[in-house]
């Protein structure tokens, strides 16, 4: 996301990886806004590889919309991170506005379909699986159980302090005297 | 009235004028004039449009503060004054409060907003190691007192981990800067405009949670109240319960029930939590003999510890009883466990009867 680049965290990031020669992809997205923020109130540099560049980074833009294009990037992207042993900067940028046309989904299934790697048939059948699947998966996640009190207060640390027993502890005692007070769906 | 706080801010904290201290059981120290019924955040935004009305160079910015924002504070400030004074930043806290300083440090008022206070960590080495010692490191030659900085804080429901924090015991523990919390709508427009009016830099923490919740009566004209000094908003003689923001609500609340029960509480809201009103808390202490202090904030080294510990300093033969806090718990603030983790009426309507009882 692309205004997250604004963040003094972003330039210590980009500059520690460069420095430890890590290698290390860094994914950025940019679809021109934050909330309501256009880029132009965000920066004014020529997108987010002249930063990457300023860093001693090796950086690349690429349309977002192409998933073919994307894919190659990021497969090259991680080749050289890996042999050479250095940071990676992909800007994902929407190079020319996405209108229906250029929805990379249909671009790209338009492409594997042109191969006679894929069908309508196909399409439809899979769009049917997969809704069933996500329904199935929406029933079983509204009957899972929301986890037990003890959560709460485990992996604060590794184990918990004696503050937090004692806290517990008084938190059991409270419920006890106003149950209540407590969501029903949460055991105790 | 009016005089009474006219004087106060002339003369400064600390200066006790006879009768400034004693108890008052108004509510706002306000003439009704014109008022009209409001939420938080159209008060604050009231609050907004008079402080750039009456000062030209006074400035609102910050993270999406054009459209409005994200809570609508700043609606129709942008329309009004114009994009050089009512502007976007970019998305960087430490860039947000460090321009602020700057702009306040050539003398304008600087009103920066910070998204959710739960983000202003990126900004704390700038409001501590600069913002809070501009003046003092420079021998009062140079000061960054138009420096408000504003951030919605506190729980809200459903926040989570990064939209419910209550950060404000960091901030107290700064000398050099100024912390307050309002807890209804007509609290926050007189504050805001004290705060921001206040020859020092000031933290303004809002209760999320009432920006739509809390409804009254706010006077539309220009008013202010003063900061370091603590409202008595309910009397009683058995106990003296203290808390800002949101909370108060709830504290308000146990009052009431522990009333049934012939437990006659005192309610004070703090407001300011920095420099914070001693005077007033430690004269509702001597009365009652027992104290209680609420904040949703983890109850180890927030604020009411520091309540606590000059209490017991100051009214330690008074005391009837231990000081109680009812606090959050000392976990990062929960999604699903929120109400655990609340300090809920009952959990201080439990520690009201334990302390009357003890």
């Amino acid at each position: 996301m692309v205004a997250g680049t604004s963040e003094g965290d972003f330039h210590a990031g980009l500059n520690f990886a460069a420095v430890m020669e890590a290698p290390v992809i860094f994914f950025c997205r940019n679809n021109g806004w934050a909330i309501s923020t256009n880029v132009s109130e965000q920066f004014r540099s020529d997108g987010i590889v002249v930063k990457g560049r300023a860093y001693g980074i090796r950086s690349i833009r690429v349309d977002r919309n192409d998933a073919l294009a994307v894919y190659s990037v990021v497969c090259a992207a991680r080749e050289m991170a890996i042999n050479e042993q250095r940071p990676i900067l992909i800007e994902l940028d929407e190079i020319v506005y996405w209108k229906n046309a250029r929805n990379p989904v249909n671009r790209f299934r338009n492409w594997v379909q042109n191969y006679g790697w894929w069908s309508e048939q196909q399409e439809t059948q899979l769009r049917n699986s997969v809704r069933k699947q996500l329904l199935e998966a929406i029933q079983v996640a509204e009957k899972t159980e929301k986890p037990p009190l003890s959560e709460m207060f485990s992996d604060v640390y590794d184990y918990p302090p004696s503050n937090l027993e004692e806290q517990e502890k008084h938190l059991r005692e409270t419920i006890t005297r106003h149950p209540n007070d407590y969501p029903s769906d949460i055991s105790v | 009235m009016a005089l009474r706080n006219i004087i106060g801010k002339r003369i400064g904290n600390g200066i006790g004028l006879v009768g400034r201290r004693s108890l008052s059981t108004a509510t706002c120290d306000v003439e009704n004039r014109n008022s009209k019924s409001m939420n938080l955040y159209s008060a604050i935004n009231q609050a907004l449009h008079l402080a750039l009305e009456t000062d030209p160079r006074a400035f609102v910015f910050g993270e999406d503060v054009s459209f409005g924002g994200v809570f609508r504070c700043t609606t129709g400030l942008a329309d009004r004054f114009g994009k050089a004074r009512v502007f976007n930043t970019p998305l960087c806290e430490q860039g947000i409060v460090g321009f602020g300083i700057g702009l306040a440090a050539m003398g304008n008022r600087a009103i920066a907003e910070i998204q959710f206070a739960d983000y202003i960590y990126p900004a704390f080495d700038q409001i501590v190691n600069e913002a809070a010692k501009f003046r003092y490191r420079s021998g009062n030659q140079f000061n960054c007192g138009g420096l408000t900085i504003r951030a919605p804080y506190g729980a809200v429901g459903h926040g989570g981990h990064y939209h419910s924090q209550s950060p404000e015991a960091f901030f107290c523990h700064v000398p050099g800067i100024k912390v307050v919390i309002p807890r209804s709508p007509r609290q926050a427009k007189g504050l805001l405009l004290s705060c921001i009016r206040d020859p020092n830099p000031v933290v303004f923490f809002e209760p999320k949670w009432l920006y739509r919740l809390a409804v009254e009566e706010v006077p539309e004209h220009d008013y202010m109240l003063p900061l370091s000094e603590a409202e008595v908003i309910r009397q009683g003689s058995d106990i003296t319960l203290v808390g800002w923001g949101a909370q108060l609500t709830i504290m308000e609340q146990a009052c009431i029930e522990a009333e049934k029960d012939g437990i006659s509480c005192e309610l004070i809201d703090l407001k300011t939590l920095m420099p914070w009103d001693k005077e007033t808390v430690e004269a509702s202490v001597r009365k009652t003999g027992r104290v209680l202090i609420s904040h949703e904030a983890p109850v180890t080294g927030g604020f009411g510890a520091e309540i606590s510990a000059s209490i017991v300093e100051r009214c330690f033969l008074r005391l009837e009883a231990p000081v109680a806090r009812v606090c959050g718990l000392d976990t990062p603030f929960p999604l699903v466990f929120e109400p655990f983790y609340m300090p809920s009426k009952n959990k201080v309507l439990d520690a009201i009867k334990a302390t009357v009882d003890y």
